[in-house]
């Protein structure tokens, strides 16, 4: 099972972000689980959503405590206390900014990739939003889904100019990161059901 | 069909298959998107019926009342507060023995003020007469839903099916939308027996003499115990139809041999199930997944119960004075068993506090300790609190 827990601001459709992951891995016939940690929602208050991917019928329904992935739609959310909480030592971080990523990974002392995901959504679609360049980038990255099924979901999720430039977004953003460079953190664990 | 869905747009189609005629709801919070998402469908034409958006969850309560005595097949959804503004209500559509289905996706009760998750709301009417059926996970909410229209016409009790808000009714994942031709088949067209005719007028409700209240009384009490046997019955032919079973009354998983039984009710069941698997405990532990609380089974929890040594009852709500809700029901049916199991009971949870898989060792704790059967808060942080209220 694959865990991942998606920070953010409320605005940046993080609970969106969430249930598309969750789609993708339903779409390529595995079992996904996402459910937002609603709190008192309002814009630019941080806000973060749980995402669980597996091959087995997901039973638990408990907060995502030990993330393997964190995907940070703003990067000062990285100073916030409880961000980084219980991310596994090899874990990875997937992050929304304008800085490179070896200056993050210095400063965080982890595996850090960089994307200035809201440069390039306000770039293609017109409105900063970070989430779904954020989402090519992680499949691109962990292979774990791919980017078709990312393109399926968005299909099902918005129409017409909205979807186009998403999927033009997605196929952009996907370029900028390296491809299936955290594949070894997605082995599954050995147990009989998630 | 198999889909990715959100719990509440889950249950909003499972109701629009039912065909109802009447929805009435409250369209703000404590409300959830299920009437939302029916609101939609209706607005899309591709469910017709009168929505009606009222100005509370009073009127709500009363106009699915009025609907179902005026022949409709009726809907209502709410929670938390709304549920308690509700409460007058819910008596008088038992009491009038009309069937009305609702969800309650069950959140915390103010004051303090909270929005998230534990089952204070649908407990606290535990008392109004009507059934309440419990869900471990999206899935059940769906198919009791479904269930829940057969079980009410068929006794001519209401039924509330309780999925606990946000960790069911905002979490996505897959789940199998029936067809309609299943549905329809299940739940035919329905005339209710004592539907409203000016032609052939009768009074419902009215006042009733000490001479008679009593038996009015018994007779429903009656009616809600007879309700098993249907409750059992609509599980049995829903999985005839789909293949899928929501859990009946209760339903007991793990070893034969255990001695040791957790029962719990809800979501929380699916993060037990991991943590046996996750974290094995030393002895073997069954699981007992209470999903009807009203009524409740008591014989078959006895007969479930009855080679244990030791029941931990885990409840998301409290009744305060008194202590766990559900652990007083269990330890109450229990004692007719020549050789009771000792009951413990806690609640965890409340008012959305995250239950992680490490609650299993907690709970198994109880077991090493002394016997005492006294309620505690087991996720409780007493350094939170000042002394004199420790």
């Amino acid at each position: 099972m694959i865990e991942i827990r998606v920070h953010g601001r409320g605005g940046q459709g993080n609970v969106v972000a969430a249930y598309l992951l969750a789609m993708a891995a339903f779409e390529e016939n595995r079992y996904g689980q996402a459910f937002p940690n609603f709190g008192a929602e309002r814009r630019g208050a941080p806000v973060m959503a749980f995402v669980r991917i597996a091959n087995k019928p997901i039973q638990r329904r408990n907060q995502v405590l030990t993330p393997a992935f964190l995907i940070i739609q703003d990067q000062a959310l990285l100073q916030v206390p409880g961000v980084m909480d219980g991310l596994l030592p090899e874990g990875k971080i997937l992050v929304n900014s304008s800085l490179s990523s070896s200056v993050l990974a210095n400063k965080l002392g982890r595996d850090v990739i960089s994307l200035p995901a809201a440069a390039l959504a306000k770039q293609i679609l017109g409105r900063p939003v970070p989430n779904t360049a954020l989402l090519a980038a992680f499949f691109t990255l962990s292979g774990i889904l791919s980017l078709e099924s990312l393109a399926k979901v968005l299909s099902k999720r918005f129409k017409g100019p909205v979807l186009e430039k998403n999927l033009l977004l997605i196929e952009q953003a996907a370029k900028e990161v390296p491809a299936n460079v955290w594949q070894t953190v997605q082995e599954e664990k050995h147990v009989t059901s998630a | 069909m198999l889909q990715a869905l959100e719990g509440s747009q889950a249950v909003a189609q499972a109701v629009a298959l039912c065909r109802p005629q009447v929805i009435a709801a409250y369209p703000i919070t404590p409300q959830t998107h299920i009437v939302e998402n029916i609101s939609k469908l209706v607005a899309d034409g591709q469910l017709h019926c009168e929505f009606v958006s009222v100005e509370s969850e009073f009127s709500a309560a009363s106009v699915v009342l009025g609907a179902a005595l005026a022949g409709s097949r009726a809907y209502t959804a709410t929670s938390s507060q709304g549920i308690i503004l509700m409460a007058e209500v819910l008596f008088n559509i038992s009491g009038m023995r009309v069937p009305i289905v609702m969800t309650c996706a069950n959140r915390a009760i103010s004051s303090p003020l909270s929005i998230w998750n534990d089952q204070q709301d649908s407990m606290s009417v535990r008392d109004a007469g009507w059934i309440q059926l419990y869900c471990a996970d999206n899935q059940e909410a769906v198919d009791s839903t479904i269930q829940a229209y057969r079980i009410a016409e068929r006794t001519e009790l209401p039924v509330m099916v309780c999925m606990d808000g946000f960790t069911l009714t905002h979490t996505l994942e897959g789940i199998d939308i029936p067809t309609q031709k299943q549905v329809d088949k299940y739940l035919p067209p329905y005339q209710f027996s004592r539907t409203l005719d000016p032609r052939h007028p009768i009074t419902l409700g009215t006042l009733v003499s000490p001479d008679f209240y009593t038996e009015a009384r018994h007779s429903h009490h009656q009616a809600l115990l007879n309700a098993q046997a249907e409750i059992v019955a609509a599980d049995q032919e829903w999985f005839t139809l789909s293949g899928r079973r929501s859990g009946g009354l209760l339903t007991v998983e793990g070893p034969e041999q255990a001695k040791v039984a957790i029962l719990s009710i809800g979501s929380v069941i699916g993060t037990l199930r991991s943590a046996l698997e996750e974290i094995p405990p030393a002895q073997p532990v069954k699981l007992i997944k209470l999903r009807s609380f009203r009524p409740f089974p008591a014989d078959m929890l006895r007969a479930a119960c009855q080679n244990l040594d030791d029941v931990i009852v885990l409840e998301r709500a409290l009744s305060p004075g008194s202590g766990g809700i559900v652990g007083v029901e269990v330890l109450s049916a229990l004692a007719e068993l020549p050789n009771p199991p000792r009951v413990h009971s806690f609640a965890a949870g409340l008012g959305g506090r995250d239950i992680p898989l490490e609650i299993l060792p907690r709970l198994l704790k109880v077991l090493s300790e002394p016997t005492d059967h006294r309620f505690r808060l087991i996720d409780l942080e007493l350094e939170k609190l000042p002394i004199e209220d420790r």
